[in-house]
């Protein structure tokens, strides 16, 4: 049993957490946000330099050949120092579906590009009427000889107002709910047809709706005419960094209070004296390390092929996080005062990101519902 | 113990409800409902219908525009309002500064500030809280200086809600620096006019600018804006803040809420069940639903009390209904975002003037900025932390 990382993982974090320590300070993110993409392409190119861009694709391809806690260390940081480019769209969710439903032809094309800070993706799947359900597509893709022609709309696609090449899903076959005939294919961002407005998001990140009238996909733009099975397994996968980019969240915003705790006076004494905020500190510090936990539960289960033991493990890492993430945010703020409620004090934003990851991919009451629904964790008869 | 309204009781809530349902445009009240800020415009139309029929002012002596109503009246009408989703009228003005002249101001000062505090044409803020004295408000610092006929203010205020509506200012200052803190303190009513005086916006964490910072640099206001006697202005906050905490557990405006969720929980859709159908969605709503049945037996209670204690006095069981009242009006909000589910994610707060369409539905588009601004009622009017104080003290005597 072995917690420890290795000399290389540990490497790779000194040098994420140096990065976003010299590059990520609050202040240099208000002028992030303030560039017209909402993020820094100075810092894009700095984490193409660092490898990072790189870090889940195979070594053949230039890549750094990372699994699952390779990422948890670099999203963690991430979440850390709240940043704002398309890391997660791109290399997570997009890397995650070339890798996983791309062919080799269409990885040796496009992860070079990736991983020299050239491409970005984004992955368009959720609709108006899907919520949290991954089979829901009701966006069409009709076959005509060798191409398919696509029409519908998509939903809140995580930086799609950016990206160059978009994933995007649409029904080959089936009812709109069926698990079957869920297509996945590449498509140009400026690809006649697709239509895009771009809006921030509550933390300041961006997304889009995507709109699809009679887009044209020739046949080697065609991932999978049956991808939900990959798509799972990749969202999964992303639902684990997402875990680990709120224990960054997390532990920042518990570590700011906790200076706020010491420093801030009222009555005479540094309110930190008072025993009810000494405990509820520590309570907050409980919640915390219950998630990291998790966090690396999810790390350790997101490659794991025996999908219903997989999606108990991340449902479960989704809850406490989002659980965690509520409690820990909303204690940070009430514990600031009055300033947790401004924008210029950065709890509010830590805030504001952990809140828009609950709601990522299904937020805990959802996950908890699909817990229970698949027997729950412990002590089960049931056969997986 | 009968629990029962009277015929009368009965037939004033009716006329309470015909009322708040009819004469306040409805333009406003939709705005009140779905979660979106008031103009200034809009508060001031708001109090001068109620106004106009001597119910904007109900809890304030008669002689200034109050009514001779019982507590239970009193209720009924706060219920009937925020169910109605009618605007409450401004607080600052009815709740805080009014009746504080209405007690402890002279005659001139009641003629010159009551009539036209009730009917809005002087629009009040508050210049209480200061950077280093938030829950320790008596270590306030904006200092007034007695200079003839004249107080001269230095200082610094924050947190003070719309400044930048508010035609004047009514602040606790410190008069006699070298007193025990509670013992130098002045209440004075300030013209927002006067020179020397600055508000400056704060955004707050939902993209909002509804709270200030107040600059005030050597701003000359005449003696006779101080209230009641120098150095007695501790005795007259307390009062205040005591008014500003019995209408606060907001009863009505959370049943209000629950409709609403109800409402849109019935148009989304999780696959092809509407989530209003979801067992456990329903479970939830009914658990916060308990809660709140719970907090309205409990201030029917406190109002029916309201009738033994002496006037004037606040009740410190008041903490416990603002303690839940926040709770419950918090976790609304916290219901509402998972009604919406992902159209939470997209900002859509116009501030740049652009008139683009929305972003999915229409009842998205609050659900965060709701959620993030509602931390603050747990943090404003006296914190849970000092809540719990007043009740440990003032009720258990610990």
């Amino acid at each position: 049993m072995d917690f420890d990382l290795t000399d290389e993982q540990r490497l790779l974090k000194d040098s994420v957490e140096r990065l976003i320590a010299d590059h990520y300070t609050f202040v240099q993110r208000k002028k992030y946000l303030a560039e017209p993409a909402g993020w820094s392409a100075a810092v894009w190119n700095q984490y193409a330099e660092l490898g990072l861009l790189g870090l889940p694709f195979e070594e053949k391809l230039g890549g750094f050949g990372g699994g699952a806690v390779e990422t948890m260390i670099v999203m963690e940081a991430f979440g850390h120092g709240l940043v704002l480019e398309p890391y997660f769209a791109t290399v997570i969710l997009g890397g995650g579906l070339l890798r996983r439903a791309g062919s080799d032809a269409l990885r040796a094309a496009l992860v070079p590009r990736i991983i020299t800070g050239k491409l970005q993706l984004a992955f368009a799947h959720v609709e108006r009427q899907s919520r949290y359900d991954l089979a829901d597509v009701a966006t069409s893709a009709r076959k005509d000889a060798d191409s398919y022609v696509l029409d519908g709309a998509k939903s809140v696609v995580l930086h799609g107002d950016c990206a160059d090449t978009l994933l995007v899903t649409a029904r080959v076959a089936g009812g709109r709910r069926d698990r079957g005939g869920v297509g996945l294919f590449l498509v140009d961002a400026d690809a006649a047809g697709v239509t895009r407005r771009g809006y921030p998001t509550q933390d300041g990140l961006r997304a889009a709706e995507v709109s699809l009238a009679g887009v044209r996909v020739a046949a080697d733009a065609v991932l999978s005419d049956n991808a939900l099975p990959a798509i799972e397994h990749v969202v999964d996968e992303a639902i684990a960094a997402l875990c680990a980019e709120a224990v960054g969240t997390m532990q920042a915003m518990h570590e700011t209070t906790l200076e706020y705790l010491k420093t801030r006076q009222q009555f005479g004494r540094p309110i930190g004296s008072f025993q009810v905020l000494q405990h509820r500190s520590v309570d907050m510090l409980v919640a915390l390390e219950q998630a990291r936990s998790m966090a690396m539960f999810a790390a350790v289960m997101a490659a794991e092929e025996n999908a219903a033991e997989r999606r108990r493990a991340i449902a479960a890492a989704k809850v406490q996080i989002g659980r965690s993430g509520k409690h820990i945010g909303q204690e940070a703020i009430q514990l600031h005062g009055g300033i947790g409620m401004t924008m210029e004090y950065k709890v509010g934003h830590y805030f504001k990101r952990m809140t828009m990851i609950d709601m990522l991919f299904g937020d805990a009451d959802a996950h908890l519902a699909t817990l229970a629904r698949l027997g729950g964790l412990f002590g089960n008869t049931k056969a997986a | 113990m009968d629990l029962s309204f009277t015929d009368e009781e009965r037939a004033f809530r009716e006329e309470a409800r015909r009322f708040f349902r009819t004469e306040i445009p409805q333009s406003i009240r939709d705005k009140v409902a779905e979660g979106e800020g008031l103009t200034r415009d809009d508060m001031i139309t708001s109090q001068r219908i109620l106004n106009a029929r001597g119910w904007a002012t109900v809890n304030w002596p008669v002689q200034w525009g109050g009514q001779d109503w019982s507590p239970v009246q009193i209720y009924l009408y706060q219920d009937e309002m925020q169910q109605a989703n009618v605007p409450t009228p401004i607080g600052f003005n009815v709740t805080m500064v009014g009746p504080v002249i209405a007690q402890f101001g002279n005659d001139a000062q009641k003629r010159q500030f009551l009539p036209k505090t009730a009917n809005a044409d002087i629009f009040w803020c508050q210049g209480f809280s200061e950077p280093g004295s938030g829950s320790d408000l008596a270590s306030l610092r904006t200092r007034a200086e007695r200079k003839g006929d004249t107080y001269v203010i230095n200082g610094q205020k924050i947190w003070t809600t719309l400044a930048q509506y508010a035609d004047w200012i009514f602040c606790l200052v410190r008069t006699d620096p070298a007193a025990k803190k509670q013992e130098g303190i002045s209440f004075i009513l300030v013209d927002m006019k006067t020179p020397g005086i600055t508000a400056r916006p704060i955004v707050t964490i939902d993209g909002g600018r509804e709270v200030n910072e107040v600059f005030f640099d050597n701003v000359e206001v005449p003696a006779e804006n101080l209230v009641g006697q120098e150095n007695k202005g501790w005795d007259y906050a307390k009062f205040l803040l005591g008014n500003e905490r019995t209408g606060i557990a907001r009863v009505g405006a959370s049943k209000a809420k629950v409709a609403r969720i109800k409402e849109l929980a019935s148009m989304e859709r999780v696959g092809d069940t509407p989530l209003i159908d979801n067992p456990r969605f329903r479970e939830k709503l009914a658990a916060v639903e308990v809660e709140l049945k719970a907090l309205e037996m409990t201030q029917l209670r406190v109002v029916a009390d309201e009738r033994k204690r002496e006037k004037g006095r606040p009740n410190p069981a008041s903490s416990i209904l603002k303690l839940k009242g926040s709770a419950i009006q918090q976790q609304l909000t916290e219901l509402v975002m998972e009604v919406v589910g992902p159209y939470a994610l997209p900002y859509q707060r116009d501030f740049d003037g652009r008139n683009e369409a929305t972003i999915g539905p229409d009842y998205a588009t609050e659900a965060a900025p709701m959620y993030f601004n509602y931390r603050k009622v747990s943090i404003y009017g006296g914190s849970n932390e000092i809540q719990r104080n007043i009740v440990a003290k003032a009720i258990l005597g610990l």
